[in-house]
């Protein structure tokens, strides 16, 4: 023990303030390789990456009919950068969720299944700094996702189609750089749509030992969600559906930005969040770890 | 065997103005057999102006000179009912190694899951290297290694990368010493030269021996493993064994669970013996010894006057019923006292000095078989 004694004791003392800010990057880190180098979701991530391709491949080959298919496909052939949007709206309404669903599921009740969780408690990581890496974690797995998403449609729209300038939705056209620049947001409005759904993924998971049980709960959930979005019955209950204002960034796209709708977008995905979030913290704070 | 158990505090809720744990009140009363383990009045004298571990008052380290851990009507009862540790008051000096023994499902993992804060007691309270739990989880736990209920770990990392990830979590580890310290753990429990290999594609001894390379990540005060040796065969066995004692050399305080009482027979010093959730004995190995000192054991017809001789020749614990007499035989020979109770008139039909093993004691104290008043 002498030795590490003498390790401990070697650097110069780090202001005190700054410590523990880098020691929960250092926990962070290591739960952003423990994400990132799974097989499981590395397979999970090159299926995302892989849709988009074949997306742009499949409207090469057979460009649909006008006013078929989902939003912004009629203009790809136009303009490759639309793939990006096009590709977002598909994989927004059932892979990235379920991708979000497998990360999220897993995250403590992963550590829970494996017995991992009772380690880290004891070594001590914290319950609730824990949590907060946690959260933290899946909030970029959902950016790498879209992201990846969108980086696979672009490289993609670039190769197969004439890229220019970009016709908004309001009718303006803007240089290619500012498209770009409206691509981003809408990929970071959809990753805080995707981080509300991780929320409740999260809290299920604090809730359930077994992995499987919190991921396929979610799915239900987002499909139950869905669904129930599509049901006009309802529509007095549908902007408190956790999946109603996912493709909701039209106002993104145009030109000057309409953030109406994208506030309250992000209203109920902040509500998603801290509701989710209190509740796995209230849960995993008081939990008895047996597993 | 009475539902007595051996401890301070006996009988009353835990209690925690003023009344000072201390180990040699525990000790005084560690109780003989079990049958015999009444607990003697006295213990766990109130020492008035002198802040106890329990006082609150004593900083994180006034406790450490005598208890690394403390625990007053420890109890945890299940959701669904179930009474898996009842009561329970340990006493774990500082420095020594303490053997956690009871058969399985007596309450060893509970015990020890609620020390560490994993889950909570339905009555009582500890203490761990002198602070209150769980108030002061955070401070003390970076000092305490340890091993909950066998090895879990990443199955696609390497034994290395598994050392990574939880010297990562750790709220307190430097990352600029987390190498040599990772190595050095490595290096204590001999996997070394293993440590890139997957953690899946290593040997039961192995994975035991990663999880108390765990528990040697940081400099610690106190040392908790929950059944190391569990599964192991000899050979694993022995190297866990001389790990303990390695750790234990270094000044550590080293509490760890055994159902096995070879295991712990050989490097404790001290040990708690759980039954159904009880500690029926708690106390030094040699006190555990002396329960079995050979003890003379006369069948006569006149018990009481055999009493009366016994007691005479100042023979401890004198017991008797309407056949036989029986003493701890201390010092004395036996023909010596045969000879004395013949010259006083006592007719000896038998004469016997039976010395049960400490394996029999151990089954005296804890029941025959699994589980089975669980
Ligand atoms: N999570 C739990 N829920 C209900 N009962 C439990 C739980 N964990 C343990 N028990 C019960 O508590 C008792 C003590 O178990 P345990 O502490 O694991 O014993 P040991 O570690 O000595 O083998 C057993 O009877 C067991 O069935
Ligand atoms: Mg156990």
């Amino acid at each position: 023990m002498s030795t590490a004694d003498q390790a401990v004791q070697a650097g110069p003392a780090r202001p005190a303030s700054l410590g523990p800010v880098l020691r929960w990057l250092r926990f962070f880190w290591s739960e952003l390789s423990l994400i990132f180098r799974r097989p499981r979701n590395l397979a999970m991530l090159a299926v995302i990456a892989a849709i988009p391709v074949l997306l742009g491949v499949v409207l090469k080959v057979s460009a649909p009919a006008a006013g078929n298919g989902p939003a912004f496909v009629n203009q790809v052939t136009q303009n490759g950068v639309f793939l990006t949007l096009a590709a977002l709206v598909v994989m927004l309404t059932v892979f990235l969720p379920l991708a979000v669903a497998v990360v999220a599921g897993d995250s403590v009740a992963g550590e829970a299944a494996s017995g991992t969780l009772r380690t880290l408690l004891t070594v001590p990581a914290g319950r609730t700094r824990l949590l907060l890496v946690k959260f933290s974690a899946v909030l970029v797995f959902c950016l790498a996702a879209c992201l990846l998403v969108a980086v696979a449609a672009l490289l993609t729209g670039f190769l197969l189609f004439p890229v220019g300038r970009v016709t908004l939705l309001s009718g303006t056209t803007i240089p290619l750089a500012d498209g770009l620049l409206r691509v981003l947001l809408v990929v970071l409005y959809a990753t805080a749509g995707l981080a509300a759904i991780g929320a409740i993924g999260l809290a299920l998971s604090c809730l359930t030992e077994h992995p499987l049980a919190a991921m396929a709960a979610l799915m239900v959930i987002v499909i139950a969600s869905e669904i129930a979005d599509s049901v006009s019955q309802i529509s007095a209950a549908h902007p408190y559906l956790p999946t109603h204002w996912l493709l909701s960034w039209d106002g993104l796209l145009r030109a000057p930005v309409d953030s109406a709708v994208t506030e309250h977008g992000l209203l109920s995905f902040a509500a998603y969040a801290v509701i989710f979030g209190s509740i796995a913290w209230a849960r995993l704070g008081a939990a008895d770890i047996t597993s | 065997m009475s539902r007595d158990e051996v401890g301070f505090g006996q009988g009353k809720p835990p209690d925690r103005d003023g009344s000072a744990v201390r180990w040699s009140a525990a000790a005084q009363q560690a109780g003989p057999l079990a049958e015999r383990a009444v607990p003697r009045s006295g213990q766990a004298v109130p020492r008035s102006g002198q802040a106890g571990p329990w006082s609150g008052r004593s900083g994180p380290r006034a406790g450490q000179a005598d208890l690394a851990i403390a625990s007053r009507g420890l109890t945890k009862r299940f959701r669904r009912g179930q009474l898996a540790v009842d009561g329970i008051n340990l006493a774990v000096p500082a420095g020594c190694v303490y053997g956690f023994l009871g058969p399985n499902g007596s309450g060893k993992t509970t015990t020890i899951r609620m020390l560490l804060g994993l889950i909570q007691p339905t009555d009582g309270g500890h203490q761990l290297l002198g602070s209150a739990m769980p108030a002061g989880l955070n401070a003390v736990l970076p000092r305490v290694g340890s091993l909950v209920e066998g090895p879990a770990f990443y199955r696609h990392l390497s034994g290395r990368a598994n050392l990574a990830r939880f010297d990562a979590a750790d709220r307190t580890a430097d990352r600029r010493t987390a190498r040599a310290r990772i190595d050095q753990a490595l290096d204590r429990v001999g996997l070394l030269a293993a440590a890139g290999k997957h953690y899946r594609a290593y040997s039961l001894g192995m994975k035991q021996r990663l999880a108390i390379a765990v528990s040697l990540l940081q400099p610690r005060d106190l040392v908790i493993l929950d059944e190391p040796t569990n599964g192991l065969d000899p050979q694993g066995t022995r190297e866990v064994r001389a790990l303990i004692r390695q750790i234990a050399a270094d000044g550590v305080t080293v509490f760890v669970s055994s159902h096995l009482l070879a295991e712990v027979e050989q490097t404790c010093t001290h040990v708690g013996v759980m039954r159904t959730g009880r500690l029926v004995f708690q106390g030094t190995l040699a006190e555990l010894r002396d329960q079995h000192a050979p003890r003379i054991v006369v069948r006569t017809s006149q018990p009481e006057l055999a009493a009366k001789v016994l007691a005479d020749l100042e023979l401890a614990e004198v017991t008797s019923d309407d056949h036989q007499v029986s003493a701890l035989l201390g010092d004395a020979a036996p023909e010596q006292v045969n000879a004395t109770l013949v010259r006083a008139g006592v007719p000896v039909a038998a004469l016997d000095t039976p010395r049960p093993s400490l394996e029999d004691l151990f089954v005296q104290l804890t029941g025959e078989g699994f589980d089975v008043d669980g």
